[in-house]
């Protein structure tokens, strides 16, 4: 079936949105399907922003910024690298990831827009129309992406995240200096436990279910479920409801 | 709640946009979205007519938004924002949507498509504007005065560049005397100058009625921002206040000493610098020497280059030669760093005056032996033994112990050699990110005594640019902290590349506002969303990104 993608695009004002502009001046011509939403730094994007777009339909997403070491505001951009990072992996456990990419636009490579625009595009439209727009996959799909809106609104991941190069740089309040390695290490079992806890909220939202129960719908060992219910609960996300049979029923109580 | 009154005014651009996209079709479209007061197209929007219309349906239908339809924000945002301003409206509520630069001109074969584009473009850009505040700027007082950190020749002159422009300066000298390194030297390259003859200027210094020499100070605190800084100095135990608009730090660098390096004893075996002192008292009896470039340089520990260690080598040799024209001189280096006409010209006439130039690699370095030193030269592929009776270590630049404490006080990076950073290499050499703080001289990178003067001007250009206003108007679009949500994490404060974000003495976060930039880092990485970046809200953003998403 033929479809016109439709693209968002964030691009920084200083690099990337001064590259698209030479691209006019330039006269290049690039694939319409792009939407632009300009933005001071790509650091400035929240993955919540990214989000908030494929649950509204959007076929694709791109973050531009400045090069690496170009950033106008010095490391802005190493930031926006990390936050898409994480949000690339959560997108990944839901098949989503083709759908973002990051990449880096200097304010001359007017060209070199046109080129990342295009090729975007076009494997936007052989990947097909976001799964949201099929009323077959639209509930599941929806669920998946609100699951990874909590995880990253969460207070959590997201101070996680904005450690992260201090971290690995200057060190922590020790002193200790941990490895990009050693953090991305923590970080992946973080980002992981963050998708299924709040992939167990979602599943005990409004019915309260045992721990068989959760266990076989989200295809994960009983065990674990309940070490994230019993995490859950000492967070006040999560309550005992009642007994059926032997079977202890937990309930979301966390507030809309 | 406010009742939103929006303008929309759509540009042809000439042919430029009318020749490609349907403006009719646009402005009708624009016409049926909400809030939408006005809609009309203009020939040229940017021309006086175009921007005396805004002004007119600013007025006649009481608008509390406008939006341009046009070229690019980057080169006319701020036209139109001033003429918003013009007829009362503030400039923050304005809004532009480009449909020339990244629609009409890159579309030019699929009108319908661009037009298609011309309104999500505009219908994102109305999104926006509905949720924009009024914003203002913030004027700063400028205190017309500077202080600089470090009285050796960088600082002298920066010092006497700002002073003869009439801004009251002190220079604060961790030393007893000004001069820094220069005491230290002989004759410089390369023009064989006596060091003592450019010091002279302090005479200049010391009597100029804008400087004020502060000698055995240190800085201990520095408070404040552009315009508004307050240095706290320690001279021996006595600790005084200094107010000043902006910062030079010129603290330079210090001769590594090659303790245990090839047999480093100061007396057979010296470094340049000692070597500088025996040529200064007329002292050098040597008949034999040998010199080795790059100890303790370009290694695992100093990977970087001292850059002037060649010409001082250089420069030491032939002095030698002119004292006593039979003496031998060994060079044994590993590349020799002679860059630009005048330095390559000054290593061919060292070669001249049968100066040896001896290659040795890393991996197998000169030893320095009793009376001879044995180096492998991987030319001829030999071990030779050259006598010696006296053999000279050329050394690096390398940074003072104290700079980190000084980056910390100051909120600025250094390199991983502990040399200052500046803001970018290229763009902004002499500046920080942190407005207002400058460098130069050898406390950025080892500088010789030409481009430390180049750099000091540099630098009191740099900083006589904010002196000479009076105030300092800067962005109302900056990021803002709520308390009442904010629970004092700090990434914030680690995460501004302005330092821009501190805690207060009630312990509370707050953001600088004339420090910010506005990148939006900060807004992006807060754990809870206690920030709010103005003018890109995350809740204007999403209203972008959903209003893109329109008919899904």
């Amino acid at each position: 079936m033929d479809y016109e993608p439709k693209i968002l695009g964030f691009l920084c004002n200083w690099c990337s949105y001064a590259g698209a502009d030479l691209a006019g001046v330039s006269r290049i011509q690039y694939a319409p399907n792009l939407r632009v939403i300009r933005v001071m730094c790509s650091g400035r994007i929240d993955p919540i922003f990214i989000l908030e777009g494929f649950l509204k339909g959007i076929d694709g997403i791109m973050v531009l910024g400045c090069h690496l070491g170009d950033c106008h505001y010095i490391n802005g951009n190493y930031e926006a690298e990390i936050k898409i990072g994480v949000l690339n992996k959560l997108l990944k456990l839901i098949g989503f990831s083709e759908r973002l990419i990051l990449d880096w636009v200097s304010a001359s490579e007017g060209n070199r827009f046109a080129q990342v625009v295009n090729e975007f595009t076009e494997k936007i439209r052989d990947l097909g129309p976001s799964p949201i727009k099929d009323k077959k996959y639209k509930i599941n799909i929806t669920d998946e992406l609100n699951v990874i809106k909590s995880a990253l609104s969460d207070i959590r991941l997201r101070v996680f995240i904005g450690r992260k190069r201090s971290i690995i740089t200057e060190g922590n309040v020790y002193g200790e200096v941990i490895s990009e390695e050693e953090f991305d290490k923590i970080l992946d079992q973080a980002i992981y436990d963050e998708y299924i806890r709040n992939k167990i909220l979602l599943k005990i939202k409004n019915k309260s279910k045992s721990v068989p129960e959760i266990s076989k719908e989200i295809r994960v060992e009983p065990n674990r479920v309940l070490e994230h219910i019993i995490c859950l609960k000492s967070r006040g996300l999560v309550d005992f409801d009642k007994i059926i049979d032997i079977y202890p029923k937990f309930i979301s109580i966390k507030e809309e | 709640m406010e009742d939103i009154k929006i303008g929309v005014f759509i540009c042809h651009c000439g042919t430029n946009i009318g020749g490609v996209l349907d403006i009719a079709s646009i402005t009708e479209y624009v016409k049926t979205l909400p809030n939408v007061i006005y809609a009309a197209d203009n020939i040229y929007t940017c021309s006086e007519v175009g921007l005396s219309e805004i002004r007119n349906k600013i007025k006649e239908f009481n608008l509390n938004r406008v939006i341009v339809a046009s070229c690019t924000p980057r080169t006319h945002e701020s036209l139109f924002r001033n003429t918003c301003q013009e007829a009362g409206l503030n400039p923050y509520l304005f809004e532009m949507v480009n449909i020339r630069d990244q629609d009409s001109w890159v579309h030019m074969k699929e009108p319908e498509k661009g037009t298609e584009k011309a309104k999500d473009l505009i219908r994102m850009g109305l999104s926006k504007a509905i949720l924009l505040r009024p914003l203002e700027k913030i004027k700063v007082d400028i205190n017309p005065s500077a202080l600089i950190i470090g009285g050796g020749i960088s600082g002298i002159h920066a010092a006497l560049n700002l002073a003869n422009q009439g801004f009251q300066t002190t220079i604060i000298e961790k030393e007893s005397e000004l001069g820094g390194n220069l005491k230290l030297l002989n004759k410089l390259y390369p023009i064989q100058v006596d060091a003592s003859k450019l010091l002279e200027i302090i005479y200049m210094v010391e009597s100029h009625r804008n400087i004020n020499v502060i000698t055995s100070s240190i800085p201990v605190k520095v408070e404040g921002f552009i315009g508004n800084f307050e240095t706290t100095i320690k001279k021996n135990k006595q600790i005084s206040k200094i107010k000043t608009g902006i910062i030079i730090i010129a603290t330079g660098a210090k001769a590594l000493i090659p303790e245990g390096l090839f047999g480093y004893n100061g007396k057979t075996v010296i470094s340049q610098l000692d070597l500088e002192q025996l040529l200064k008292e007329n002292n050098v009896n040597a008949q034999n020497i040998v010199m080795i470039q790059c100890v303790g340089a370009r290694n695992d520990v100093r990977p970087y280059c001292s850059k002037i260690c060649c010409m001082t080598a250089l420069k030491n040799a032939m002095l030698i030669k002119e004292i006593n024209p039979n003496a031998n001189i060994t060079i044994l280096f590993r590349d020799i760093q002679t860059q630009g006409t005048t330095y390559e010209d000054y290593y061919r006439k060292a070669r001249e005056k049968a100066i040896l130039f001896v290659k040795y690699s890393p991996e197998k370095p000169p030893l320095v032996k009793n009376s001879v030193v044995e180096v492998y030269n991987e030319l001829r592929n030999l071990i030779i033994n050259i006598p010696y009776d006296l053999v000279v270590l050329s050394t690096p630049l390398i940074a003072h112990e104290d700079s980190t404490k000084l980056a910390k006080m100051l909120k600025i990076p250094q390199q991983d050699n502990k040399f200052f950073l500046e803001a970018h290499v290229k763009l902004r050499p002499v500046d920080f990110a942190t407005d207002g703080i400058f460098v130069c001289g050898s406390a950025h990178w080892p500088a010789d005594v030409r481009e430390s003067i180049t750099q000091a001007y540099a630098a009191a250009s740099r900083a006589s640019r904010f002196l000479s206003k009076d105030y300092l108007e800067v962005e109302g679009a900056t990021a803002e902290v709520d308390t009442e949500i904010c629970i004092k994490c700090k990434i914030c404060i680690k995460i501004c590349p302005f330092s821009a974000i501190s805690k207060n003495q009630e312990g509370e976060i707050l953001v600088n506002k004339i420090l910010c930039k506005a990148c939006g880092v900060c807004g992006a990485s807060c754990p809870v969303g206690a920030i709010t970046i103005h003018h890109f809200t995350d809740e204007q953003i999403i209203s972008e990104i959903l209003s893109c998403g329109v008919g899904y």
